[in-house]
């Protein structure tokens, strides 16, 4: 029980990042317990995917044809099906919104034991050491566990696999139970659209939680008026209703690549970078010297922002 | 119909701190109820009052100081909390997914629900796996980071939405009785009046060991074992500007003109 068995994302048609991702954190594994790297491609056209995942470091892919888009049921079911056939020592997968719809699943059927989000792993052949973060980021942890697990990668972690392989392509049969699928997926829907397009925008001011109350985001319409920049948040702006869904930076919300991100009392969270890091030139205006936005910003402020605020609407409007 | 809330009460830590082996040394930390257990109460308390839940119950693994926190959900408009604890918990450093899901299970198929609610993660250790491992544990139905439920439940089917990444949203039916994992933004979650902070107290809290609930300990031996924590390595190559609010805004406007986003 040596190798590993890595599982690719999709939606409508598209492979995500992630599943090129998971072939470099696998193949990583895989060396280190002296085993083979296995693909699972499940659900969608599955052909096609397996011909764009056959990269260097794979050497096994699966495909599982069944129904053309994520069914949590559906990939439980084969996941549990591969891992009986191939029992490999780890299944990788991402920590996608689907990824954490199925992996727990699949760990509780299996009874393994199951760590998310993982930023970096390692092992010895015996004791998987797996990185995390706690506390929304402030710190960080390694977590030790022996024998086989089920793993989730956290995205953009590992960089994603490239060349091309010469891995067996082989279709899996697996055995659906359709009385056991208890949910349909009946379409997708687009959200956020609306009258402003952020991704577009060359100067964006950008509020999180340090605004603390909805009147006070007058303050920072004032500046984005004054700048002639466009307003963006950080998601607890949009989710207090403060601001509609188009206006949110993020993994769920808008990815955005202005020439100048202004980020007012915004911590930054893993899933807000994500969404902002592309920025040319990222501000950072927060009181906390230690917050995670600091990591990625060019220039900061730490300074109270209701102090610094008005400070530059005057300068703008003197 | 009756909904179970897993409620859990979890560590906030301030912005500067000192970490004491691999936990955070305790002077710097808070407690607060989990923020996306927050929205899922809310939900099922917005289910009752529209007359589609008869009972709304809390569920919540922590030691007798997070009764306070369990107050708040009771206030909030839940009818009554189960709360489990026992003394083999309180050394443990970190309790991983399977002993969690150990526990919520019995407490669930005690209490028999149709619809279980909880948190698509919690703030302190962000697993994010619990809700699906107990739903798949009780042959439950699930939907993880449920964004959106409409409040008819007919037929015995929830219609979600999930909230997918890059502004996508899947609409989903899910056959009842599910585990749905709540994700924040799904309501907007009250405060507590004074009225139901002083119902809170009267309102009943059951508090049951692992025997109580037909667990052995033996299950839920933790497999995950914490063995370091500290502070990520920054590789901040920022260039902080010094001086007084006028002097920084300044410095931050001077930048604005020479990058040509702002005159």
């Amino acid at each position: 029980m040596t190798d590993v068995l890595a599982v690719a994302d999709h939606r409508r048609g598209e492979l995500r990042d992630v599943s090129y991702e998971i072939i470099t954190a696998g193949r990583q594994l895989a060396d280190e317990t002296g085993g083979d790297l296995h693909l699972a491609v499940i659900s969608g056209t599955v052909d096609e995917f397996a011909e764009k995942l056959n990269r260097e470091g794979v050497d096994a892919i699966h495909t599982v044809s069944h129904g053309e888009e994520f069914n949590h049921d559906v990939y439980s079911q084969a996941i549990t099906q591969l891992y009986d056939d191939l029992a490999p020592q780890f299944v990788v997968t991402p920590n996608s919104v689907n990824g954490l719809d199925y992996a727990p699943a699949v760990a509780n059927e299996l009874d393994l034991p199951i760590v998310t989000d993982t930023v970096d792993l390692e092992t010895d052949g015996e004791t998987l050491i797996a990185t995390r973060e706690m506390y929304g980021g402030k710190v960080e942890t390694t977590n030790e566990l022996e024998g086989d697990a089920i793993v989730t990668i956290r995205g953009a972690e590992w960089p994603a696999a490239e060349g091309t392989g010469d891995a067996a392509i082989e279709a899996f049969e697996a055995d659906i139970d359709e009385d056991a699928v208890g949910s349909t997926v009946s379409g997708f829907e687009e959200v956020g659209g609306g009258d402003v397009d952020i991704s577009e925008a060359e100067l964006l001011v950008s509020i999180g939680r340090g605004i603390e109350e909805e009147e006070n985001l007058d303050l920072i319409r004032d500046l984005a008026d004054t700048l002639d920049a466009t307003l963006s948040s950080s998601r607890p702006i949009v989710d207090n209703g403060w601001l509609p869904k188009n206006r949110q930076v993020g993994q769920s919300g808008k990815v955005v690549t202005p020439d100048v991100y202004i980020a007012i009392g915004i911590s930054g969270a893993v899933q807000h970078v994500a969404g902002m890091k592309g920025s040319d030139t990222i501000v950072a205006i927060n009181t906390d010297p230690n917050a995670p936005i600091m990591d990625i910003a060019d220039y900061a402020i730490v300074d109270d922002l209701f102090d610094v605020v008005p400070e530059l609407i005057e300068e703008f409007e003197g | 119909m009756k909904i179970l809330v897993t409620v859990k009460e979890v560590a906030t830590v301030e912005d500067e701190f000192e970490i004491d082996g691999t936990e955070i040394a305790e002077q710097y930390l808070g407690a607060d109820l989990n923020e996306w257990d927050d929205y899922a109460i809310e939900e099922a308390v917005q289910l009752q009052e529209d007359g589609i839940a008869d009972e709304v119950v809390t569920v919540t693994i922590g030691p007798e100081d997070c009764e306070q926190t369990i107050r708040q959900a009771l206030a909030k408009g839940a009818d009554r909390a189960v709360r489990v604890w026992d003394d083999t918990l309180e050394d443990v450093d970190l309790l991983d997914v399977n002993a969690k899901t150990e526990i919520l299970s019995a407490v669930i198929e005690e209490e028999d629900p149709d619809l279980v609610l909880s948190g698509v993660q919690a703030g302190d250790d962000s697993f994010a796996a619990t809700g699906v491992s107990v739903a798949e544990n009780i042959g439950f139905q699930w939907g993880a980071v449920v964004n959106h439920l409409e409040h008819d439940l007919d037929d015995g089917i929830a219609s979600v939405r999930r909230e997918l990444e890059g502004g996508v949203e899947e609409l989903t039916d899910i056959e009842l009785p599910a585990v749905l994992t709540i994700q924040t933004g799904i309501n907007e979650p009250r405060y507590a009046s004074l009225r139901g902070i002083r119902q809170a107290q009267q309102k009943p809290m059951d508090v049951k060991a692992l025997a109580d609930i037909g667990v052995d300990e033996s299950t839920i031996e933790t497999e995950l074992e914490l063995t370091d924590m500290y502070e990520p390595e920054s590789e901040s190559d920022v260039t902080t500007w010094e001086g007084s609010a006028d002097e920084t805004a300044s410095e931050l406007g001077d930048l604005l003109r020479d990058k040509g986003v702002a005159q």
